[in-house]
């Protein structure tokens, strides 16, 4: 018997970044032809909206009002993130404190961020310390459940082996631990990025005077199509660098001791 | 170095793993008791599941829950490496930064590293990480962590098992070369018996069920004995007594 195997000759290749062009090319050629057909002034073209999207940009409009939303997304981001780790992997440490909070974990899980933001603004004022306290605490369990995932399931196998050969606390953190709940970080980070932003303009729509949210909201009372799009894809397109340029070179970087 | 002189002496009244479930508690060792010379190759056998493990790790340290004493004969604590079943490298570590990382930070010893990735042939992988190598290598890893530490006790749990058997004699070969350039104390668990005979110049077989010490023997081969597989099965049947 004999087995004859040619690997298939490849064609020209379309990189993944060439796909997502395409892709994105498709969704706008549709976008013009759905607004063509519409004929509304509730359904601008892409270039409409683009020129609504410079016009902003060249008033300073725009990137102040970016600006002030990202930095609301840093703050509430890095605070959540920070404290629910610390919950997330004491929980995963101690079975007992896991045992008794795992309910409240489950009832701020399901706590609406509406009902969340509602009540940082009726009772801490509308102030910019509510706001970024109700997007943290809206991400704060997410967090602490996927830590506490990670934090389970650290290696006895190698913290026995780092006992033996007299790591101490720092190296073990360092070299042993850290590295085992990084996956768990990044995956909490991503998902948490996402989902922060989201609520941040939610926030900035009910009780800040700045910010993408504060401007949408202020287009949607004057039913200003064109505004409302242009602000959410320089938005999107701000999003997706941090998640291009920051976020994923950190995750390949902790994964390249991968088979 | 300052090695240890006065003889390692263990004993173990009881070990007792508690019940779990509706299995009832498990008495695992039960009157352990021996006594080790400085610089002898022992090796602990005995049925699966009978407790050779947890006697190591009470022996390391890793195991505080039992009646008895560990006693190292020394003044200080002995410096321990401790080979397990599985390599249990840091896998997002390269084989250099593994052995390294048995060390302190700035200890004269690191300067052994590159002559140690010599004598066990990893030179090439030093900067490789243990997932892309064979478990071979990954053993002869974790074989020169424990010994660039220089240890004063050295413990082993069948740290050859899963290797195809070329693999495995190169590697006891590699041990054996290894321990004669600086002999150590070592206590090496195996169910391997020319594995045992090959290796060791004493054998403590423990008995099945709540295990105790059913034989201890010494074993009597020269060092140019133990690369003779003839010698080799000869003196294991005296001590096993079987074909």
């Amino acid at each position: 018997m004999r087995q004859v195997v040619n690997a298939p000759t490849r064609g020209p290749r379309v990189g993944r970044l060439g796909w997502s062009l395409i892709s994105l090319l498709a969704l706008i050629a549709l976008w013009e032809l759905a607004a063509l057909i519409a004929q509304s002034r509730y359904l601008p073209g892409p270039l409409a909206v683009f020129d609504v999207m410079v016009r902003e940009a060249e008033a300073g409009e725009l990137w102040g009002n970016i600006g002030a939303t990202l930095i609301r997304v840093a703050f509430s981001f890095v605070i959540a993130m920070f404290i629910g780790s610390a919950i997330g992997v004491a929980l995963g440490r101690y079975p007992k404190a896991d045992r008794f909070f795992d309910a409240w974990l489950i009832f701020f899980l399901n706590l609406p961020a509406l009902v969340i933001i509602v009540l940082c603004y009726i009772w801490f004022g509308l102030t910019e310390v509510a706001a970024i306290t109700a997007v943290a605490i809206n991400k704060i369990p997410n967090v602490a459940v996927t830590m506490r995932e990670g934090t389970r399931s650290l290696s006895k196998d190698l913290n026995e082996m780092a006992h033996i050969y007299r790591f101490g606390w720092w190296k073990t953190l360092r070299h042993v631990t850290l590295p085992q709940l990084a996956p768990f970080f990044a995956a909490a980070s991503r998902s948490g990025l996402a989902l922060v932003w989201k609520i941040v303009l939610v926030v900035e729509a009910f009780g800040r005077s700045d910010g993408v949210g504060h401007q949408l909201n202020i287009a949607f009372q004057l039913f200003d199509v064109p505004m409302i799009l242009s602000y959410a894809l320089a938005f999107i397109v701000v999003v997706q660098i941090i998640e291009l340029a920051i976020l994923q070179p950190l995750i390949a970087r902790a994964n390249k001791w991968r088979r | 170095m300052a090695a240890v002189k006065r003889p390692l002496s263990v004993n173990i009244a009881s070990k007792v793993f508690p019940a779990v479930g509706d299995r009832p508690d498990n008495l695992v060792l039960k009157n352990i008791t021996f006594q080790v010379e400085p610089g002898s190759f022992v090796i602990i056998t005995g049925p699966s599941g009978g407790g050779k493990s947890t006697l190591l790790n009470i022996v390391s340290g890793l195991d505080h829950d039992y009646s008895g004493s560990v006693d190292f004969g020394g003044d200080h604590e002995p410096r321990i490496a401790f080979v397990f079943q599985s390599p249990r490298l840091l896998p997002w570590r390269t084989v250099y930064e593994n052995i390294a990382l048995a060390l302190p930070k700035d200890d004269p010893r690191l300067a052994n590293i590159p002559e140690m990735l010599k004598r066990v042939g990893l030179v090439e992988a030093a900067n490789a990480y243990p997932e892309m190598i064979s478990l071979g290598m990954q053993r002869r890893v974790a074989l020169a962590r424990a010994f660039v530490l220089e240890p004063e006790l050295l413990l082993m749990d069948e740290p050859f098992v899963s290797l195809d058997d070329p693999t495995a004699h190169a590697l006891r070969e590699l041990l054996v070369e290894l321990w004669s350039a600086r002999p150590t104390t070592v206590l090496f668990v195996t169910h391997d018996r020319p594995e045992a005979v090959m290796l060791g110049t004493r054998i403590l077989r423990l008995s099945s069920g709540a295990a105790t010490i059913a034989q201890d023997v010494p074993v009597r081969l020269s060092v140019a004995d133990r690369a003779d597989r003839e010698k080799v099965r000869t003196e294991q049947r005296r001590i096993f007594g079987e074909a």
